[in-house]
């Protein structure tokens, strides 16, 4: 790999951004180099610059930021001096990239095959009368079937995994000799992380092109990557071929990095830090959590949605006579029966739109269930309408800790304002001392200092709202908690502490969890067992340790080879 | 997509109900005998009575109702105590005049703020962004009737460019023949060019003046969009594809800021049609807004419940055009139907 030539070469980039606040140096004396057919993976956590770099290197910086220091050379040419009308002609012809969250960065109202001619009709790749066969072929070329018909397709029509392969289409559409991938998988479910990662190697192999590839994820850097580079608060901290990283990563950073990767074989106390003592509370109760009573019971659970575009009245009274109303719903969940023990915590796995969120919200009693019985502790609170659940002194005993943490929190509200919102709402505690003195109190169970409660969630990191979101379930002592994909929007270092924060507070507090999460590594260290949900069924459900051991169904065993591994 | 239509239209009966019912009450609860008024100053308790009698007044409120509602059946909407005329007829007659003046209006200032407020956010922090707030903070906070009385005493007092702000069309000329009521169209399809001129000539200082108070809305509503949709992922893609910054804006950028622009335009065309009245009696236009306020003067309720539900007609239609266009631009719109 050494001797080929070198295409992209990054020396001392620093990039500077002006706020408000003054400078702020994103990315400071940066080196990247990247050689002809070359795969360079840059990791980092957020806030790392990672991102920066790549847009430096396209020189498509917003306003506020500026290449300060450094030279960008692009196969001999400075791309820091560059005229703007030669960088466009480099954009999309010689360097694509290709973006996190594919759904939003296609544009919404234009059908995929005009926008892939639009850039193949910018870059003088196809005239007006043969781009319409060109497109079709980058369609073509990317696996999506039936391309002729997905030319008309609109974004909103394709599943994340489409769109994203639209996204490569448009990249590599110009055949560029460098493709930038920043985070191309994130927000992607395991199997199609893996089917599109595969499909930009070999598509890059095949061209001999050279890939950057942006991620958080050691594990998918460490399976494609020749060589990794890691990046610290806007700096690299090491560069090494990625056999050699793994083996024997030098900084602590990356050790730190590397510690914090759920995988196989590691225990959740393992993936904390070094320096950091292991927590006192114990973990003796769990093995006891098998013989008790069940706290929950879902039984033939079934939620059922209209079809689009067939709802309302008015649409009923409108439709033709001969239409069939059958075809009007779409079982989201589809007969789903299980139960959660006292103590227990249980995993529902599956990709998206399987039904697992539909199934959590509706056994939150957020959502009204079309058919099935859903009992708690001997009630059968599935009969009670959402609306007046939340009115109910059972509403206290089941609580959830949300997705995204940042949305999940009022903007407008303080830290101990979030967390006081439903202990003066649902519980008995009055007085403005008294509620504060039960915010200070959990504040410290979840390990957020006292001094960040009056900040609001702007002022506060992904981690420290996290623990907010956390402390807010549990601010009412429930008895049962679910948690949806908890830890999905944070770093992997951040998400290693809150995962053991959770695990502590179960067996501090004895409470369940419910725990949905797309992720298996995640579920295997927090779950005593595993249910796997596909298009609203159950396929397999068992004991986590076996389940991932020995899968019994081949949808799991699939999603278990899906998961990247870093070689440990 | 007919059945939409239908659909769309289905979902306004129950508004046009609404309207229907809301505005007899209003204009029974309002001030003022209609029947005194009718009979004049020196009537005599026995004629106003008499008259009452004539009108229906006397009767109770719901078999006034009923009547009401049975004559709307009939396309009639009662008559006009001050013209009188049908109100259909008068309203059929000052419609256009209103349609006309705020529709130009309206293209003047789209013409203007939409380019403008692309200007401004593509260039944002720049003098045009500077220029663009100022012009559209004037144009909103002088109140028409002066920005109108301004027009008028330069244009035609001082410079004398333009004719005497008299109505639709000054007295030399003759109307052209009725085909959609807007002068400017009939006296094309008449082929009347020296009709069209004067009417044009009369029409533009008016619209101007209401397109100088719509522009601060649509310029700004532009420009927000426009520095939202700016920051989407998709135009960085678009960007990061080498595309040229003419095609990012226009059909990357525009199309998708153009939804709310057009929420804001239906919203401001349908505001002006019914509040032009300032500008319609600077101007001496027949306009229909005129006409209801002399009702409403006037206690004269048929006209106002006509000019009332003229208006929700209106504005349920216009609301229609608009989600129609949403399809057009939106295919995300089109799917929902």
């Amino acid at each position: 790999m050494t001797s080929a030539p070198i295409l992209l070469d990054v020396q001392n980039l620093t990039v500077e951004f002006m706020t408000r606040r003054g400078v702020v140096r994103a990315v400071q004396q940066v080196n990247v180099s990247v050689a002809k057919g070359e795969t360079v993976g840059i990791v980092g956590e957020s806030g790392s610059g990672k991102s920066v770099t790549s847009y430096a290197v396209m020189r498509i910086l917003d306003r506020a930021g500026r290449i300060a220091e450094g030279a960008i050379t692009f196969s001999g040419i400075d791309v820091r001096d560059a005229p703007e009308s030669e960088m466009r002609d480099l954009r999309g012809r010689e360097i694509s990239m290709i973006f996190q969250n594919p759904r939003a960065a296609l544009n919404p109202i234009r059908k995929v095959g005009h926008q892939i001619e639009d850039v193949l009709i910018e870059h003088v790749q196809a005239s007006p009368s043969d781009a319409r066969e060109k497109a079709i072929e980058a369609l073509r070329r990317v696996r999506i079937a039936r391309p002729e018909e997905r030319y008309h397709a609109y974004p909103f029509e394709l599943s994340g995994g489409m769109c994203q392969r639209v996204v490569i289409a448009l990249a590599l559409a110009c055949q560029p000799q460098l493709l930038i991938a920043d985070e191309p998988t994130t927000g992607l479910d395991v199997t199609t992380q893996k089917a599109v990662m595969d499909l930009v190697v070999e598509l890059t192999r095949e061209r001999g092109m050279s890939t950057i590839l942006i991620t958080h994820d050691l594990g998918l850097a460490a399976a494609y990557c020749d060589k990794v580079v890691v990046m610290e608060k806007g700096k690299v901290v090491e560069a090494a071929p990625s056999r050699d990283i793994f083996k024997s990563p030098q900084h602590a950073y990356t050790r730190k990095l590397m510690r914090s990767t759920p995988r196989i074989g590691v225990d959740l106390r393992d993936l904390l830090p070094e320096d950091m003592p292991p927590p006192a509370a114990q973990v003796a109760s769990i093995d006891a959590a098998t013989d008790k009573a069940p706290l929950l019971v879902v039984s033939n659970l079934v939620k059922e949605y209209p079809r689009q575009g067939v709802s309302g009245m008015m649409a009923q009274f409108f439709r033709r006579k001969n239409e069939l109303p059958q075809s009007d719903v779409f079982r989201a969940v589809d007969g789903i029966s299980f139960e959660i023990r006292k103590g227990e915590s249980v995993g529902l796995v599956g990709e998206s739109g399987c039904g697992k969120s539909t199934t959590s919200m509706m056994v939150m009693r957020l959502l009204d269930p079309t058919g099935g019985m859903i009992t708690f502790d001997g009630d059968d609170i599935g009969a009670i309408p959402a609306k007046e659940f939340a009115k109910l002194p059972k509403r206290k005993r089941i609580q959830m800790v949300f997705q995204d943490p940042t949305d999940s929190l009022n903007p407008r509200f303080t830290a101990v304002r979030a967390i006081a919102d439903p202990i003066m709402r649902l519980s008995d505690i009055r007085g403005r001392a008294a509620v504060r003195a039960r915010c200070e109190e959990l504040a410290g169970q979840v390990g957020l200092p006292e001094d960040l409660l009056d900040r609001f969630s702007h002022q506060l990191s992904g981690g420290q709202k996290a623990r907010v979101g956390i402390a807010r379930a549990v601010a009412l002592n429930p008895e049962l908690v679910i948690l949806d994909e908890p830890t999905a929007a944070l770093d992997v270092s951040v998400q290693a502490v809150v995962l053991n924060l959770l695990q502590d507070l179960k067996a501090s507090l004895g409470m369940s969890y419910l725990f949905v999460s797309h992720d298996l590594n995640v579920v295997r260290l927090l779950c005593d067992r595993v249910i796997v949900m596909r298009a609203g069924k159950i396929v397999e459900e068992g004991l986590t340790e076996e389940v991932m051991s020995d899968p019994k169904t081949g949808y799991t065993r699939e999603l278990l080879a899906a998961i990247p591994h870093p070689p440990l | 997509m007919l059945r939409q239509i239908g659909k769309r239209f289905a979902t306004a009966i129950p508004s046009v109900i609404g309207v229907i019912i809301v505005t007899f009450l209003l204009t029974r609860v309002l001030p003022g005998d209609t029947a005194a008024y009718f009979a004049g100053p020196a009537a005599t308790p026995q004629a106003i009575e008499e008259i009452r009698k004539t009108l229906g007044l006397d009767r109770p409120l719901p078999e006034q109702f009923v009547r009401y509602v049975k004559d709307l059946g009939r396309g009639d909407f009662g008559k006009s105590l001050t013209t009188g005329q049908p109100v259909i007829t008068d309203i059929a007659q000052r419609l256009p005049a209103s349609a006309e003046l705020t529709l130009l209006g309206l293209i003047i200032s789209i013409l203007i703020a939409v380019p403008l407020g692309i200007l401004a956010a593509v260039k944002q922090g720049s003098l045009i962004d500077h220029a663009c707030r100022v012009v559209a903070t004037a144009g909103v906070s002088l109140p028409v009737f002066f920005t109108g009385l301004i027009l008028v005493y330069v244009f035609y007092f001082i410079l004398g460019w333009s004719p005497a702000p008299l109505g639709r069309l000054d007295i030399y000329y003759s109307t052209p023949p009725h085909v959609t009521g807007f002068y400017l169209i009939d006296s094309l399809i008449a082929g009347d060019p020296g009709t069209f001129r004067a009417a044009l000539s009369q029409l533009i200082l008016p619209a101007v003046t209401l397109a100088i108070f719509s522009l601060a809305p649509i310029t700004r509503m532009t420009r927000a969009s426009m520095l939202a949709v700016l920051s989407s992922d998709f135009v960085r893609t678009a960007r990061a594809s080498g595309l040229s910054p003419r095609r990012v804006i226009v059909t990357y950028a525009f199309r998708n800021a153009m939804l709310p622009v057009v929420t804001t335009l239906g919203m401001v065309f349908s505001f002006l049609l019914g509040a032009n009245v300032l500008v319609e009696k600077v101007f001496a236009w027949p306009g229909i807004g005129s006409y209801a306020i002399e009702a409403l003067i006037a206690s004269d309720f048929a006209p106002i419940q006509g000019f009332v539900l003229t208006m929700a007609i209106l504005y349920v239609l216009l609301n229609l055009m608009i989600d129609m266009l949403y399809g057009v631009i939106d295919p995300r719109v089109r799917l929902e139907g």
